[in-house]
């Protein structure tokens, strides 16, 4: 099967969520340097819900599709049910199983809200 | 052009994947069915330790082992067989000559290499420099992607130990004049030791490091056809005779016990250690395959069809596609890497990958050369003698359907 599905290419396309919080409660980089895939995470959390995420980027449709789809399903979830995601939810929510060498491509989300979140601005 | 059809049959994983568009050899090139056959026989019929047997499978294996450093010298032009040091490829020969080279630096002195290296012939000089409090210059490129000659005369001065660089850049795919910027770096400062990293250019254009005058040359077996792990540095014998050795233990010395332990003469006391012996026997018959093709061939062949590809490339993509490296084709080898619109590279290697075609996509170990460029990735196709038009067009109608998947044309 290939990488590409169109849930995949569609939220490459047309990502959701993107953009910065100028009021973000909390917010971090990350970067694979060997790809050069980039990202900013920024979230506002009230009473420990995540009420609003973005993100902004650049880097391969793996790496920014999943941010997208990953701030999609972390809204109105608790920092607690965020903080407890783990590298095959990722997989559930992208549809695609990765190899060894995408897989941090397709991580790369999950990193960077985990350190958003253990990070307070 | 070569008669690929007939070459595919040489190398055996043609038969394993009919199919399959391989356009990643300059990262390592597949292997001939002689080679195959060179080393299996050594693992089968004559699996000996080298230099120290007596009985006659040893001294086999001596001898066929030693035909190949015969064979190279002749295959680059050396003068002698005893100008080559076998490694297990171009960084470890770049690592043991910047070790080799390391007493004679010192603080103040400066070493040079330029923008367009590989990791391999830029951090032993980095880490060489730091650790002896030596300066580090790095020759800027132009706009084409070749070495800058006002730059290279700056960064030549008597301060200048050693000038590192590439004959052929593993991105840009650049022909360096070898021999030209020897000339002008010893037209500045004669004494410079001038190394040169030859991993792209063997067995794609005819070569000699006597007409180069280098005095160190390095390069890797695989990248010609033969084993992983096999590698050559060339280093001129009046320069080798001076230097002692800097790896240490077996089959290097001639009296361990002496006060001052003697060793044995250049190449062998440059080799501690069993070294890949079948790797290395196997080596010897990629150098007669090489040869009997004909390296005049090999070039045109390669060139030809590079020429075919980025004129394909332009024709098909127009303002979406960005070649790097020099636009005369005489400049340029069988190597291209290119940018297409902002999609990322690692999707295009991925999608031409789940079809079956094999290229590069990243940094290709040049963070410097990538900053230089402000590029944080390419995707590189490099050609060998067994591709043909038919790869390229392949390659080029996947890369359309990538064009339509990413960029919806
Ligand atoms: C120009 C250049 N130098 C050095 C190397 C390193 O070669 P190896 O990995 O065989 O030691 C390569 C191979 O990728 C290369 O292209």
């Amino acid at each position: 099967m290939s990488l590409y599905q169109d849930l995949i290419l569609d939220h490459y396309r047309n990502p959701r969520n993107q953009g910065t919080l100028k009021n973000a409660t909390h917010s971090a980089d990350a970067a694979n340097l060997s790809c050069g895939d980039k990202l900013h995470i920024d979230i506002i959390v009230k009473n420990d819900i995540i009420e609003e995420v973005k993100f902004s980027g650049s880097g391969c449709a793996i790496s920014q599709s999943s941010a997208s789809l990953l701030t999609e399903h972390i809204r109105k979830h608790t920092v607690k049910q965020a903080l407890s995601l783990e590298p095959k939810d990722i997989l559930d929510l992208i549809l695609v199983t990765l190899s060894p060498a995408r897989l941090k491509c397709g991580l790369l989300s999950l990193e960077t809200v985990k350190k958003a979140l253990n990070q307070e601005k | 052009m070569l008669n690929t059809s007939q070459i595919k049959k040489d190398f055996p994983l043609f038969t394993h994947h009919p199919d399959l568009v391989y356009l990643d050899s300059a990262a390592t090139a597949l292997k001939t069915q002689g080679v195959i056959d060179a080393e299996r026989a050594y693992l089968e019929e004559y699996s000996t330790n080298v230099m120290r047997g007596l009985y006659p499978l040893a001294e086999t294996a001596t001898e066929k082992f030693e035909m190949t450093r015969e064979k190279m010298a002749t295959f680059i032009g050396a003068k002698s067989s005893s100008e080559i040091i076998f490694t297990s490829g171009t960084t470890d020969a770049l690592n043991l000559v910047s070790k080799l080279l390391a007493s004679q630096i010192e603080k103040g002195d400066t070493l040079v290499t330029t923008a367009m290296e590989h990791h391999s012939n830029f951090l032993p000089w980095k880490e060489l420099a730091k650790t002896k409090s030596a300066d580090l210059h790095i020759v800027s490129l132009t706009k084409e992607g070749m070495i800058d000659r006002e730059s290279l005369k700056k960064s030549i001065d008597e301060h200048t130990k050693i000038a590192s660089f590439s004959a052929v850049s593993n991105v840009l795919g650049t022909i360096n004049p070898v021999k030209e910027i020897i000339a002008l770096i010893r037209s500045i400062n004669p004494k410079t030791l001038i190394v040169i990293d030859a991993a792209q250019a063997v067995c794609h254009m005819p070569m000699s490091v006597s007409d180069w005058d280098a005095d160190f040359v390095a390069f890797s077996g695989h990248k010609m056809f033969g084993p992983t792990g096999t590698g050559i540095l060339y280093g001129k014998y009046s320069l080798l005779e001076t230097l002692p050795p800097v790896n240490f233990g077996g089959g290097m010395v001639l009296d361990s016990c002496a006060e001052d332990t003697l060793y044995k003469e250049s190449p062998y006391c440059f080799e501690a250690g069993t070294p890949n012996i079948g790797g290395m026997i196997a080596l010897g018959s990629a150098i007669d395959y090489i040869e009997n093709i004909g390296l005049q061939n090999i070039h045109l062949h390669e060139t030809t069809l590079a020429s075919y590809a980025i004129e394909k490339l332009k024709e098909t993509f127009g303002e979406d596609i960005s070649i790097i490296g020099p636009s005369k084709k005489e400049k340029r080898s069988g190597i291209i890497a290119f940018t297409l619109a902002n999609v990322h590279p690692h999707d295009i290697a991925g999608i031409l990958g789940e079809q079956n075609i094999c290229v590069r996509a990243g940094e290709h170990c040049t963070t410097p050369l990538h900053h230089s460029l402000r590029l944080s990735a390419t995707t590189r196709l490099s050609l060998s003698i067994y591709n043909n038009e038919n790869d390229i067009d392949k390659f080029i109608s996947v890369l359309k359907e990538i064009q339509a998947m990413f960029l919806n044309k």
